[in-house]
């Protein structure tokens, strides 16, 4: 019997059409169909500016959105050959870090809705909500936040980051604790996770499979420790990795990641170099930017005069002080902060230099390739560029592609309900898979 | 293995069916005959001192437009030139695209007991079904090859499933050549705006 | 006469007014991004259960409102409207995020863009994605809606936007 499962199904991870032939409940056959979600990221990123793709980027495993970013952001950084401060590094690691939480607790959590366990995936989202949270007092949005820049990050880690941090951590690991009790020795959940959606390891790799799937069957490749970028050398932190290869590992593997990542953020955040830097003693009264602005268009420098500019709360954490730790040195690449933009005709230039049309952010020509480690595992972005002012092409490499191309061996043999925890495991984001 | 001693390895095999290579920003990479494609891939993932068993990714470049971007027409019609120049120098300039043929193949190998990385570029020309499949050696080559012949239209010869995957099957073009316009809709069902 | 202004039958239009918007059985057609600002709405944070939507219906048969949550492509937009057409009425439509408003800045050959080109919207909730307060501004607005159409008794029919063609 054909049975088409798909598209418009009640799992939570997208849209995707899976049509298997039956004998009984065993799927003897099963064809997989993507392309519900192909949004053209790689088209559109042809058609804006370099960091007119970012919110694009955010979109693609829009689980952890600073992940995307951050690769993307790296790619250009070193096609253009550009490095950044080391405390925007940090910076972006701990961000990366929290993203990658959110990631595993949603999968988590939707895996075990699916299985009926309704409660630990609303523990999860709970959790999760935290993690938001911390998220918007940085960046100022929840889910699709554009956080970094080429060059750079938009705004440092606010003073009062820590102690949010540390609550929200305690609220994490709480919640793992709880699912640690509800689901891992959990009867049911052990007899539908243990022994489905088996894949070995050479398998694995002949598809191209890397993250936390693979690293279920045992291999502990991941790209923070094997090809590190940023300041992940210099962080210390554990790969966790599975036995046999079925759900119940990858979910293991998941779960310790998480406690994995919260330490990678403590660390980061202890081992930090100082931020905000006074590079000039700013003298003479403050006048609000956007009134200096004013006043100088209608021309009335004298009240103007012996002032300076002082920005407002959304661009707080970019300021001048912040600026020398998260943005590069390259001036033609990054903005100016705001108080040079309004405050000196240098400022002003630099900004228009990069805003205005006909210029921009114009690497050399040059193509290059920069493997971060996502959520689902290696992602990378490789962009060419032909010296204007767009890029030429920007490829991602999506890490859920290979696994999905996988799906029908692991689905083959088992039953329809062995679908759900495998399809779970899998961690399928539309957005990523089908860009 | 570091980025040069990687391309000496195969150049120093393959030295006739090696276009150029270079490693720009150290991204260690090779230009190939398309005819020896499987050989090389074959030669990279047995070998020992090399041992690529991960083909991380396979794409495809569509050349035609290269540094022909429209430059826009505000500036030139007044004849003021854009001085100095914001685009940033480099120091150690890329050689280009890789040949004069339209498309680019472009493999990304990975080595997991060696952790390093090489990139294939193949050169191919649109009207011609030159390449090979790699589903042989890794399978898969089988979905990043159908995407590949989806977004713009390269076959590949022995590939068990040559099928759209990301479009659907009524859809005609391929969306990522350059000459397809960005919001050239083809919809199913709604107005055909 | 019975739709006319007799004390009962008003009384009667308010009552199944109250009933249906405090007993929304939604279908979450979740696509996208927008889905997890869904999941979040329909979570313990900014519970969507306390307006008496908490219960997704996935079967259409079933269901009264379509969230049609997240970017609609052209290759899913007929499954979007066949699962339209399988509901039963009364049904309503939302419109969550906005590329199944207008389509968002996905202005290319893939992208539906907005779903009013295939579906009547009722509510449209733009954002991207829309905070959870909002969708629940959207979803309040919804069950006005719903109240109104049986104080007056008639339904203003949702029409496809003038340059759709009949499908």
């Amino acid at each position: 019997m054909m049975l088409n499962i798909g598209p418009a199904h009640p799992a939570m991870h997208g849209i995707i059409r899976v049509v298997a032939k039956l004998d009984g409940e065993q799927i003897e056959e099963a064809e997989t169909e993507i392309g519900y979600l192909h949004r053209g990221f790689e088209k559109m990123s042809e058609t804006v500016d370099y960091n007119g793709v970012m919110p694009y980027t955010d979109r693609l495993n829009y689980v952890s959105p600073i992940i995307n970013n951050m690769g993307y952001c790296m790619a250009v950084e070193k096609l253009i050959g550009i490095s950044v401060p080391e405390r925007c590094h940090y910076v972006r690691v701990v961000m990366s870090e929290i993203s990658r939480l959110t990631d595993h607790l949603t999968c988590i959590g939707a895996t075990a809705m699916e299985l009926g366990a309704f409660t630990v995936f609303l523990y999860m989202i709970k959790a999760r909500e935290y993690l938001w949270e911390l998220v918007e007092k940085v960046t100022g949005a929840r889910l699709t936040v554009s956080y970094c820049r080429v060059g750079g990050v938009k705004a440092d880690l606010p003073d009062d980051f820590l102690e949010p941090c540390q609550e929200a951590f305690k609220e994490t690991r709480k919640v793992i604790e709880e699912a640690h009790g509800l689901l891992t020795r959990n009867r049911i959940f052990v007899d539908r996770m243990e022994g489905t959606g088996i894949i070995s390891a050479e398998d694995a790799i002949a598809y191209g499979i890397t993250g936390p799937f693979l690293r279920g069957s045992g291999p502990d490749f991941d790209v923070r420790k094997d090809c590190p970028y940023a300041v992940y050398d210099q962080i210390d932190f554990d790969v966790p990795v599975g036995t046999t290869g079925d759900n119940m590992d990858r979910y293991l593997v998941r779960m310790e990641e998480m406690e994995q990542s919260m330490r990678i953020v403590e660390t980061a955040l202890r081992d930090m170099p100082p931020g905000p830097v006074q590079v000039n003693p700013e003298t003479g009264r403050p006048i609000s930017a956007s009134e200096m602005v004013d006043l100088a268009k209608v021309g009335d420098i004298e009240a103007i005069s012996g002032g300076c500019a002082v920005t407002g709360p959304t661009l707080e954490g970019s300021g001048r002080a912040h600026h020398a730790s998260i943005a590069t040195e390259e001036k033609r690449a990054i903005l100016p902060p705001k108080e040079d933009t309004y405050g000196n005709i240098e400022g002003l230039m630099r900004q228009f230099k990069l805003v205005m049309f006909g210029h921009g952010l114009r690497p050399p020509a040059g193509e290059a390739y920069h493997p971060v480690e996502g959520a689902n595992g290696e992602l990378g972005f490789y962009a060419i560029s032909d010296g204007s002012g767009q890029p030429y092409r920007v490829r991602v490499r999506p890490p859920c592609f290979a696994i999905m191309s996988a799906l029908p061996e692991l689905l083959v043999g088992g039953s329809i309900a062995d679908m759900t925890p495998t399809f779970g495991s899998v961690n399928m984001i539309g957005g990523e898979l089908d860009r | 293995m570091n980025a040069a001693e990687l391309i000496q390895s195969v150049t120093s095999r393959y030295a006739d069916r090696v276009r150029s290579s270079h490693d720009y920003r150290g991204d260690a990479t090779i230009v190939l005959q398309h005819e020896a494609l499987v050989e090389v891939a074959q030669f990279l993932k047995e070998d020992p001192a090399l041992q690529m068993n991960f083909l991380m990714d396979l794409t495809a470049v569509d050349y035609s437009t290269f540094g022909k971007a429209a430059k826009p027409a505000f500036f030139t019609s007044s004849g003021v030139t854009l001085k100095p120049s914001s685009e940033i120098p480099d120091a150690d300039p890329w050689p280009g695209p890789p040949g004069s043929e339209r498309y680019a193949v472009v493999y990304h190998f990975y080595s997991m007991s060696h952790k390093h990385r090489l990139r294939l570029v193949v050169p191919v020309d649109e009207s011609v079904d030159d390449l090979d499949t790699l589903t042989g050696l890794w399978v898969g080559a089988n979905w990043l090859e159908r995407e590949v012949w989806d977004m713009f239209g390269i076959t590949f010869r022995g590939h068990p499933d040559l099928k759209r995957i990301l479009m659907y099957d009524g859809f005609e073009g391929h969306p990522l050549r350059k000459d397809y316009p960005v919001n050239k809709r083809q919809p199913l069902i709604g107005p055909q705006n | 006469m019975m739709n006319e202004s007799s004390f009962l039958t008003t009384r009667l239009n308010d009552a199944i007014g109250w009933a249906r918007k405090y007993s929304i059985f939604q279908y979450p057609f979740v696509t996208a991004c927008c889905g997890m600002e869904y999941m979040a709405t329909a979570c313990s944070h900014y519970d969507v259960d306390r307006f008496g939507a908490g219960l997704p219906r996935f079967s259409p048969r079933q269901a009264d409102v379509l969230f049609v949550v997240g970017t609609i492509s052209h290759k899913m937009a007929p499954a979007l409207k066949r699962i339209y057409d399988q509901m039963a009425d009364p049904k309503w439509v939302v419109a969550f995020g906005v590329c199944t408003c207008t389509g968002g800045f996905y202005d290319n050959y893939a992208t539906v863009m907005g779903i009013d080109t295939i579906l009547p919207v009722d509510v449209y909730i733009p954002g991207c994605p829309p905070r959870p307060e909002f969708v629940l501004d959207g979803l309040m607005k919804l069950q006005d809606k719903i109240q109104d159409e049986h104080r007056t008794g008639k339904r203003p029919a949702p029409e496809l936007r003038p340059d759709t063609l009949e499908v």
